[in-house]
C-alpha cells in the first residue's frame, strides 16, 4: 500500500477513535452529580424554580441524554465547541489564545530532551565503562523518580531565589512593556526554567533509550566493516552508527505526547506559565464543562495526530519498514 | 510510559557459573543479589516501608495540628520547621507517605489486572478479539492521562478510591500490549500446543501453562508502573485533586508552594520522600529487568 492509502486509513480511524472519545467524555459529564445550572444558581445564591427551568432549558438540559449528545456531537463536528460558562466566551478561541505558550514550552522541552538526551546516551555507549556513563545514568535516574513539580520549585528555589538570575514565573514582564525582540527575548528568559524542568523527565527517557540502541548498533556487523575499513572513529559512530541508533529515540519521542501534556499541566502550574495547561485545570476546577471537553477533545487530537506523525516519521527514516500496517 | 533499559551493575554478573543449572526464578535472583543498584534499591525501599508502617507509631503527631510559630525553620522545636499554618512538616513527611503508596500501589494492582487480562485474551485468541481489543487499547492511549484523571476526580468525589480507580483506568494499555506480545509469542510454542493437545482449557492454558512464563516482563511492568502511580497520584495531590482530610506528600507540597522562598523546607522535604520512594522502586525495577532479561545478561 502506498503510503497516502496509509495515510488515508489511518486518518480514517483517527477520526473514529476522537468521535469515541467524544461521546465518553460528554457521557462522563453527563453521569456525575450536579450541572452547569446548579453551579450557576450556587453563584447566584439561590434562585426560584421558575429560573432553574429556564436555565436549563437555556443550556439544553431539559432533552434527554442522547438528544444532548446528538446535539453536541454534530456540534463539534462543524468545529463550533461551543461557549465557555465562565469567560463566556467561544471554547475555540479561548484554547487557541493559549496554545501559543503551551506549544513553545512542550517543543522547547522536547528539543532540550532530544538533543541533550540523544548526546548523553551516545557518549555513554561510546565510554560503558567511564565516569560520564555513570552520570548519565545517575541523571536518568534522578529525572525518571522526582515528581517534575518539585523538581521545577527545587530549580526556581535554586536559580530565582538563592541565585536570582531567572524569573519566577509568568511568561513575560508585562510592567516592562517590551516590543519586538526584546519581548522575545523576554519570554526566552521567562522560558529557561519551564522548559528545562519538563525536559528533565524526558532527557531521563531519551538518554536511556538512545544508549541502550547505540550500545546494541555498535557492536552489530556493519559498524565493525566501518571500522575495519579504517574510517575514522567520529564518522563511524556518528554518521553510521547514530542514524540506526536514532530509530528508537524517535518512536518513543513521539508516543510521549500524552505524557508530555500531562507534564505541561504541573509544569504549567508552578511557573504560572499562561497556557493550555492551566486553562485546563481551571476549566476542571470551576466545572466549566465545555471548555473542559474542548480541552480534552483537543488533546485527544494531538495525540492521535503525534502516534500518527511518528510512524509516517518512523517509516520515512528506516526504509526497511514494509508499509501494512 | 517508561521503558526499562538501564543496565546498571550488569558489570558483576557476566560470566556467572554459578547461576547455572538451575531454576529461571533461582538464576534470576543469583544475578539481581549480585547487581549493587538494585541492592541499593531494596535498601532504600526496606526504609521507606520501616518508616512508613512504624513512623506514624513512633511520632504520633498530628499532620494536620498546628504545632507552632508558621514557618517556624528546622531546628530544635520542629524537627523539620513547620509549614505557612504552623504544623508539623515532620509529621506530614511521617503520616503522607501511607495514603501515596497506598494509592500508588492499589492504582498498579489495578493496572496491571486490566492489562494482563486484556493483553491475555488478546494475544492468546488472536484474530478478531485481538483486533477488537487491540481498538479498546489505542482507545485508552489516545485519551490524555493526566487530564482525563482530573476529570474524573472532580466529576466524582476526591476520595482515595476514586484517585486509585482514575490512576488505574487511565494507566493499563501499555502493560495489556506487553503482555499481548508475550502472549503471542508464547502460543506457538510446544509446550502450549501439547497443553492444547492433552484437552486442556483455553482458561487452564491462559493462566497456567501461558502466563507464569510470560510473568517476568509483566512483574518488570508492574514495578515500574507502581513508581508511575505514586508520581500520577503526587502529581494530582499536588494539584489539589485528592482528598483534603488525608495528608499525602504531594499535597503537602502543593500547599506550601506559594511559600517556596520563606519556607523552603515544606516544599523540599515531603518532595524528597516522593523521589526517595520512586528512586527505590525503579532501582529494584531495573535490577529485576536485568535478572530476568538473559540478552543483557550476556553483555
Amino acid at each position: 500500500m502506498s503510503v497516502l492509502g496509509i495515510v488515508a486509513r489511518r486518518l480514517a480511524q483517527a477520526v473514529g477513535l476522537l468521535a469515541a472519545v467524544a461521546v465518553l467524555n460528554f457521557s462522563l459529564i453527563h453521569l456525575a452529580p450536579g450541572d452547569v445550572v446548579q453551579t450557576i444558581v450556587g453563584e447566584m445564591g439561590g434562585a426560584s424554580e421558575e429560573t432553574i427551568a429556564k436555565l436549563r432549558q437555556a443550556y439544553g438540559l431539559d432533552r434527554s441524554f442522547l438528544e444532548q449528545l446528538w446535539i453536541y456531537v454534530s456540534r463539534v463536528v462543524t468545529g463550533d465547541l461551543g461557549l465557555s460558562t465562565y469567560y463566556n466566551r467561544p471554547v475555540i478561541t479561548l484554547i487557541a489564545d493559549r496554545i501559543p505558550a503551551t506549544a513553545l514550552l512542550v517543543l522547547s522541552a522536547l528539543a532540550i530532551a532530544l538533543v541533550v538526551g540523544t548526546m548523553l546516551g551516545v557518549l555513554a555507549a561510546r565510554y560503558p565503562r567511564g565516569w560520564l556513563a555513570a552520570f548519565v545514568n545517575l541523571v536518568s535516574l534522578l529525572g525518571f523518580s522526582a515528581p517534575v513539580f518539585w523538581s521545577g520549585l527545587m530549580l526556581l528555589l535554586l536559580f530565582a531565589s538563592m541565585i536570582p538570575i531567572l524569573p519566577t514565573g509568568g511568561y513575560y514582564n508585562v510592567v516592562h512593556g517590551a516590543q519586538g525582540i526584546a519581548l522575545a527575548l523576554d519570554i526566552a528568559h521567562h522560558l529557561v526554567l519551564p522548559a528545562t524542568t519538563l525536559a528533565l523527565v524526558f532527557l531521563a527517557l531519551y538518554s536511556r533509550i538512545a544508549r541502550a540502541s547505540m550500545l546494541e548498533v555498535l557492536g552489530s556487523d556493519y559498524v565493525r566493516t566501518a571500522r575495519a575499513k579504517g574510517l575514522p572513529e567520529r564518522t563511524v559512530v556518528f554518521k553510521h552508527a547514530l542514524r540506526n541508533a536514532l530509530l528508537p529515540v524517535v518512536t518513543i519521542a513521539g508516543l510521549q505526547f500524552s505524557a508530555m501534556l500531562a507534564g505541561a499541566v504541573l509544569v504549567e502550574t508552578v511557573f504560572s506559565w499562561p497556557g493550555l495547561g492551566q486553562l485546563a485545570f481551571e476549566s476542571i476546577l470551576r466545572r466549566d464543562n465545555q471548555l473542559m471537553l474542548g480541552i480534552l477533545l483537543l488533546s485527544a487530537v494531538l495525540v492521535t495526530f503525534g502516534n500518527l506523525l511518528t510512524d509516517l516519521l518512523y517509516r520515512l527514516v528506516d526504509p526497511r519498514i514494509k508499509t501494512d500496517a | 510510559m517508561r521503558e526499562s533499559v538501564s543496565s546498571l551493575g550488569t558489570r558483576a554478573h557476566r560470566s556467572d557459573p554459578v547461576a547455572l543449572g538451575r531454576s529461571p526464578w533461582r538464576e534470576a535472583w543469583a544475578v539481581f543479589r549480585r547487581n549493587r543498584a538494585a541492592l541499593v534499591g531494596i535498601a532504600l525501599l526496606s526504609l521507606v516501608a520501616a518508616m512508613l508502617l512504624g513512623g506514624p507509631w513512633l511520632y504520633p503527631v498530628d499532620p494536620f495540628e498546628i504545632v507552632g510559630a508558621p514557618m517556624t525553620p528546622p531546628g530544635p522545636d520542629a524537627l523539620l520547621g513547620t509549614d505557612y499554618l504552623g504544623r508539623d512538616v515532620l509529621a506530614g513527611v511521617v503520616h503522607g507517605g501511607r495514603p501515596t503508596v497506598l494509592v500508588g500501589v492499589s492504582a498498579a494492582m489495578i493496572t496491571a489486572l486490566i492489562g494482563v487480562s486484556i493483553g491475555a485474551v488478546s494475544g492468546y485468541y488472536g484474530r478478531v478479539t485481538d483486533r477488537a481489543l487491540g481498538r479498546v487499547v489505542e482507545f485508552f492511549q489516545v485519551l490524555p492521562t493526566l487530564l482525563f484523571a482530573m476529570v474524573l476526580i472532580t466529576l466524582f468525589s476526591p476520595t482515595l478510591l476514586t484517585v486509585i480507580v482514575a490512576i488505574g483506568v487511565v494507566a493499563w494499555p501499555q502493560i495489556a500490549r506487553l503482555t499481548r506480545a508475550e502472549f503471542l509469542r508464547l502460543r506457538q510454542l510446544d509446550f502450549v500446543r501439547s497443553a492444547r493437545a492433552a484437552g486442556a482449557s483455553d482458561a487452564r492454558i491462559i493462566l497456567s501453562t501461558i502466563l507464569p512464563n510470560a510473568l517476568p516482563p509483566i512483574i518488570v511492568a508492574a514495578t515500574l508502573a507502581t513508581g508511575s502511580a505514586i508520581l500520577f497520584e503526587a502529581g494530582l495531590s499536588f494539584l489539589g485533586l485528592t482528598d483534603p482530610n488525608v495528608m499525602s506528600w504531594g499535597l503537602m507540597i502543593g500547599s506550601s508552594r506559594n511559600h517556596l522562598r520563606e519556607a523552603w523546607w515544606s516544599v523540599t522535604f515531603p518532595g524528597f520522600c516522593i523521589f526517595l520512594t520512586v528512586l527505590a522502586i525503579s532501582l529494584v525495577g531495573d535490577g529485576l529487568n536485568d535478572a530476568f532479561n538473559p540478552k543483557l545478561r550476556q553483555r
